[in-house]
Formats: structure tokens, C-alpha cells, sequence
């Protein structure tokens, strides 16, 4: 009875585990796509941005760590990471604009080019191990290692839990939080006036695509912390669903992010005390559950609260 | 394409258009390659000889064309509707799974066979056997989609999120299956399902290499081009995919229209699935996963969603993947090089098409008959 009891504790704390490491992925990217969104414009490429920001930041990180020492190189990587992701957010960006233009498709697109991209160039660093990045460590209270393995929080999940309600905040309270909404509720207005609906809307796009980069750099640099082909597999996409999930609110965007990390540790979780029976099904479950919650929040009869007004419409 | 109706400038456009666009694709590829520090004519040279250049590499673009004309027809088909499903991938490994079962069932009598079983099959004639895997491969394919049709008509749910996402989900079902239900003992290094008997396989074309997928592509694209240009169904299905609030008042069955259009559409992605597991590789195992769904999406694009182009536009990417291996080989450039080059194609296309109606030299010299917006809105 006593080993059981453990194991269930064992599994629960493993979970718990995997909620810290595995959110900050989903936090970076669901806030990039909330602050497009808002803007009226869908990104569905931020798998590839993911992918080429986990490249990048890995890339970077090993090969400055000569140069600058181990403790420097993974930051200028995460830097990297991000400017990697604006640089296909600009593609996006221009792309999508263009009249007839479905940004739908472009997402599409820019998923099949930037896990190119990133294979391409990321085949020679499969091998090497590039310095990760350091983390805090609030744990030590306790005499338990897994515990404190388990408490070993990346300074970018810090970073991120402080973005969402800095972003809600920018949303609500700025002159440019509202012409950002105005874009994206209704772009006649917005022009009326007197913005420049596209530059907007490019600024947006780009400033998304710099924070889904960073999530990138969560996944190589700190957990798994490893870069590999598969590494992402979906992470960018269940993002999205997820921002319909959070309403477009970054707040609820946490919520929402620490609610999938937490469904992807349960696999793992439960794989680590011993339990192989079904293992590929158990690593379904966070896209079961993103299918699931959009079964449920979606509704055919009325749109969403909380939309932006012109998401999804083609320009021009 | 409602191009016989309309005039030559506008047929010339919708041929231009595209190929200018995958000329471009071409040039900046070989852009790519010289930063790289490739000579990208003799990469143009190594994927024409290794796509085009004899009757030899030809088979083997024919080979990778087979699969690919039937997922493009997953994403194709649905946007006649103004639906953009992208579970290809899904789909084709769904099908996979189905063929195998409904395969091993007709051979064996049982998907998990005793030694008993594997010495004395059940001895059905071939064609029924190959007759139930593609019907496996069809059902199964075309329900996985069909449910993407039907959450989005009941539910609203996004088309594009939930195949993608149900793409991730029949990946996981097809390792759980192989490595449990359905495992082949046998297979240690490499989890299987148990192979389907030789004599069941789907041959090749006379004396080539080519099976006869290639020909349930060619017949797939044709019966969908005739299904949507030419019957009072594919009609409908345009006329929602037009405007689905006119087709709503007009007293369409949309919802109906909706799933059996996905149905269709996941049923020959389903199909390219049963040719992956009944003729290349014999038995249900990851191998089956080896991008044609997503190459499928592409050529779905580059066709601007029309079958009988898709069937030719397959062929071409067909070879370009061919020559993946060549560049490989030959240049020392990783695997990733093809993703690279779809991705460029891609994003050209897109931006070719926001082209339409806008080049001086394709429009009228004044305007009468049908305006530009109709003129695309009957092409796409």
C-alpha cells in the first residue's frame, strides 16, 4: 500500500513538474498569436517560428559558448530566437496582406518553410549539446530530490507569467492597445481614423512572432532541452486553438498554457513510475484535449465573446 | 475552371500565373543554394535528371506522384466548399490502418494471426482482398475527415485546427496499434503490423516499377473533376463554397453537402494510405508517415484546387521529391532541402495569386462579360 501511495504521489508530482517545465512553450507562443489576433489577422505559421526559434537559440548557444562563456551564449541565443521568429513574422506579415490572399494558407506555408528552414539548418546541431539555459532553483527547502528537480523554474517561464498581465494591461489601458483593438474590431474605423491599418497589423504580426521565437528557445534551451526534428510536433498549433480557448484574454492565456503543459506531463508522468500500457495514446492527449475544448467553447450559432471583429477576413 | 467559357486572356492568366510563380520558386531556391554555397545550376541539372531525365527516374517520380494526386484531392475538394482541411496526413495514415485491417482480416481471418493461421489463408481471389483493403482505406480515411466536416457544420469548429490536429492523433493511434494490438511479434527493431500476403499486394504496371496506384490517382482525379465541374452535386457544392448564405436561401442541404464532401475528400487520402501499406511497404508501420499529406496540401495550392491540374502538378513535385535523394547524395545536403524548396513554392503561389486581375497584360481592353471577381472566384 505504502510503494502505491507513493507512486500516486510520484505521478502527481511529475505532473506538477511537467506543468512548470512544459507551459512556457505554449505561454510565449499563445500570448504572440493573442497579440495578433487582436490586430485582426490569424498566424497559424508560429509551429514553423517555434521550430526555427528552437533551432536558432540552439544554434546560437553552442556555437558562442567558446566566445562568450557558457552563461551568456544560451541569452544571446534566446535574442536570436526572437529576431529568427520576426524575420518569418515579416514574411507573414506581407504575405497575408496582399489582396485575395487567405492568411490561412500563408500559415500554412510558413509552416511547411519554417520547419524547413529549421531542418535545414539545424541538421549539424542534432549531435552536439549547447550550454542550456540556468535555472532557479526553489526547491532547496526541501530534502526530496524530485522535489527540487521539480522546482527548478527557467527565468523564462518567470518572464512570461510577468508578459501576460503586462500585455492585458497594454490592451486595456494604452493609446496603443487601442488602436491595436480598433484594427482588429473594425478596420474602416481604424482608418477613419487615421491609422495606418497595415502597419499596424505588421507591427503586431512581427512583435507575435518575436515571443513565439522565445518559446522556441524554452523548448532547446531549458525542457527539454534538446534540439530535434520532432521536438515541437504541434506545440505551435494547439497554441492557437488555445488563445480561442483563453478569449483572446493573455491572462486567461496563462491559465490555458499552465492547463496544456499539465496535459502533456501526463504521459511522461505517468511512464516514469512504470506505467507503459497505452503510452502513444496518453501523449495524444493534449491534441485530444484542444480538439475537445473546441468542441465545447466553439458554437455555430453565435461568434465568440471576445473576437476580434474582422479576424479571419481577408484584406484588399 | 470554368475556362471554356471565358476568354483566352484569362485561360493564358490562369496558365501563367502558376508556372511564372513556380519559375520564381525556381530562382529564389537557387538564390538559397549559393548562399549556401551550392552552384544552383547543376542543382537544377541533378533534380531534372533525377526527376525527368530518363524513363528510369521518371518511374520513380511516377511512384511518389501516385500518393500524392490522392491527398491533394483531400485539401482540393473541400474548397470548392470554402473549406480548408488540412488533414491529409491523418487521413492517408487512417486509411493505412484500415487497409491493414480489413487486409489481414480477408487473409487471415484474424489481424493478429496464429503461425496456424499464417501457413492456411482463408484463399480468397486477390481482387476481392484488394477490393476490401481499398474499401478499408477508404472508409476509414474518409470518416476521419468526414468528422473534421461534420464538427465544423455542427460546432463551428475550426476546419483547418481540428484535422491538423487529428493529423497528431492518427499518428499516435497508428504507433499504439503497431506496437500493441496490432504488433507483429516478429518485427523487433521496427514495430509492425503482420505483413499482408505477398499474392495480395498491389502489382506493378506491366514491366515497370510503377504499381498501380498511379492509376487510382489518375482515376480519383478525373471522377472528382467530373463530379465537381460536371453534375448537379458539384454544383452545389460550389455554390456553398461561393456563398453559403445564398446556398443556404436556396434551399442547399449544406451540412449534408459538407460531410459528404469531406467524406469524399478523406476517402482518397484514405486511399493513398491503402496504396502505401497494399504496394510500397507491404504492412501498416511509421513508415507510412513519410509526408505526402503535407506535400498534398501544396499541390492542392499550386493547382489552385482543380483535379485534373492537381493530377499533373502531382507529378511535378512527385519529382522534385525523387530528386531529394539525389541532392542528398550528390551535394551533401540535408533531407530538409525539398521541406525548403515546398516552402518557397509555397509562399510564391500565395503571392502569385493576390496577382490575378491585377496584371495589365491579362486584362480586357474593356471590360464586358464577367468582371475580374467572378472570373477568379470560377478558377479557384
Amino acid at each position: 500500500m505504502a510503494t502505491e501511495a507513493l507512486g500516486a504521489w510520484g505521478v502527481v508530482l511529475g505532473i506538477f513538474a511537467g506543468t512548470l517545465r512544459g507551459s512556457a512553450p505554449f505561454l510565449f507562443v499563445s500570448l504572440g498569436e493573442c497579440l495578433t489576433e487582436k490586430s485582426g489577422k490569424i498566424n497559424l505559421g508560429l509551429e514553423g517560428t517555434l521550430l526555427t526559434g528552437a533551432m536558432s537559440a540552439y544554434a546560437v548557444s553552442y556555437l558562442l559558448q567558446d566566445k562568450v562563456g557558457a552563461a551568456v551564449s544560451p541569452w544571446i541565443g534566446v535574442l536570436v530566437a526572437g529576431i529568427a521568429g520576426m524575420g518569418l513574422g515579416f514574411i507573414h506579415a506581407w504575405l497575408s496582406q496582399q489582396p485575395k490572399v487567405n492568411d490561412i494558407a500563408v500559415g500554412i506555408a510558413m509552416i511547411i518553410f519554417g520547419s524547413g528552414i529549421a531542418f535545414f539548418l539545424g541538421k549539424p546541431f542534432i549531435q552536439p549539446k549547447a550550454p542550456p539555459l540556468p535555472t532557479i532553483d526553489l526547491g532547496n527547502w526541501s530534502s526530496i530530490p524530485a522535489v527540487q528537480s521539480a522546482l527548478k523554474i527557467s527565468p523564462l517561464f518567470l518572464l512570461g507569467v510577468a508578459i501576460a498581465p503586462l500585455m492585458f494591461w497594454f490592451f486595456k489601458s494604452t493609446r496603443w492597445g487601442l488602436f491595436i483593438r480598433a484594427v482588429g474590431d473594425s478596420p474602416d474605423a481604424a482608418l477613419a481614423m487615421g491609422m495606418s491599418v497595415s502597419k499596424v497589423r505588421m507591427l503586431c504580426i512581427v512583435a507575435g512572432s518575436f515571443l513565439a521565437g522565445i518559446g522556441g528557445a524554452c523548448l532547446s534551451l531549458y525542457y527539454p532541452g534538446l534540439w530535434s526534428e520532432s521536438i515541437s510536433s504541434g506545440q505551435g498549433l494547439m497554441a492557437v486553438a488555445l488563445v480561442i480557448f483563453a478569449r483572446w484574454n493573455p491572462i486567461q492565456c496563462l491559465w490555458a498554457s499552465l492547463f496544456f503543459g499539465g496535459a502533456q506531463a501526463v504521459g511522461p508522468a505517468l511512464q516514469s513510475v512504470g506505467i507503459e500500457q497505452g503510452r502513444y495514446l496518453f501523449n495524444a492527449a493534449p491534441y485530444v484535449l484542444t480538439l475537445l475544448i473546441m468542441i465545447i467553447t466553439c458554437s455555430p450559432k453565435k461568434t465568440l465573446s471576445g473576437a476580434p471583429g474582422a479576424l479571419g477576413t481577408i484584406s484588399g | 475552371m470554368a475556362l471554356s467559357r471565358s476568354n483566352w486572356r484569362s485561360t493564358a492568366e490562369a496558365i501563367c500565373l502558376p508556372f511564372g510563380a513556380l519559375f520564381v520558386a525556381l530562382v529564389i531556391f537557387g538564390i538559397f543554394c549559393a548562399i549556401c554555397g551550392k552552384n544552383p545550376f547543376a542543382i537544377y541539372e541533378a533534380i531534372y535528371k533525377s526527376a525527368f531525365g530518363n524513363w528510369r527516374s521518371f518511374q520513380g517520380t511516377l511512384l511518389r506522384a501516385a500518393p500524392l494526386m490522392l491527398t491533394a484531392l483531400c485539401t482540393a475538394l473541400p474548397a470548392r466548399l470554402g473549406l480548408m482541411i488540412i488533414g491529409n496526413e491523418g487521413a492517408l495514415v487512417m486509411g493505412g490502418i484500415g487497409a491493414t485491417i480489413f487486409g489481414l482480416l480477408l487473409s487471415y481471418g484474424s489481424v493478429l494471426p496464429s503461425p496456424d493461421q499464417v501457413q492456411n489463408l482463408l484463399g480468397l481471389p486477390p481482387l476481392v482482398v484488394q477490393l476490401g483493403m481499398a474499401l478499408g482505406g477508404i472508409l476509414f480515411g474518409g470518416v476521419w475527415i468526414a468528422i473534421v466536416g461534420a464538427l465544423r457544420h455542427y460546432r463551428a469548429v475550426n476546419e483547418t485546427i481540428s484535422s491538423l490536429l487529428m493529423n497528431y492523433i492518427a499518428i499516435a493511434l497508428l504507433n499504439h496499434l503497431v506496437e500493441g494490438s496490432m504488433k507483429d511479434p516478429s518485427s523487433l527493431n521496427k514495430p509492425s503490423s503482420f505483413p499482408i500476403p505477398d499474392i495480395y499486394k498491389i502489382g506493378n504496371i506491366f514491366s515497370t516499377r510503377i504499381h498501380y496506384g498511379l492509376i487510382y490517382g489518375i482515376i480519383a482525379c478525373v471522377i472528382a473533376y467530373f463530379l465537381i465541374q460536371h453534375t448537379t452535386f458539384g454544383f452545389a457544392a460550389r455554390t456553398a463554397g461561393g456563398n453559403i448564405k445564398a446556398a443556404r436561401i436556396a434551399g442547399l442541404p449544406v451540412g449534408k453537402l459538407t460531410i459528404i464532401i469531406c467524406f469524399l475528400a478523406g476517402s482518397c487520402a484514405g486511399l493513398a494510405g491503402m496504396v502505401e501499406v497494399a504496394a510500397v511497404q507491404g504492412q501498416a508501420n511509421a513508415s507510412i508517415i513519410a509526408g505526402y499529406g503535407y506535400a498534398g496540401i501544396l499541390v492542392a495550392f499550386v493547382a489552385r484546387y482543380n483535379p485534373l491540374a492537381a493530377a499533373l502538378v502531382a507529378i511535378l513535385l512527385g519529382g522534385i521529391i525523387a530528386s531529394g535523394g539525389a541532392l542528398q547524395r550528390v551535394f551533401n545536403m540535408p533531407d530538409a532541402t525539398v521541406l525548403v524548396f515546398q516552402g518557397i513554392v509555397f509562399i510564391v503561389v500565395l503571392y502569385s495569386e493576390s496577382l490575378y486581375g491585377r496584371l495589365k497584360i491579362f486584362k480586357e481592353p474593356e471590360l464586358k462579360g464577367t468582371p475580374p471577381s467572378a472570373v477568379t472566384a470560377a478558377t479557384v
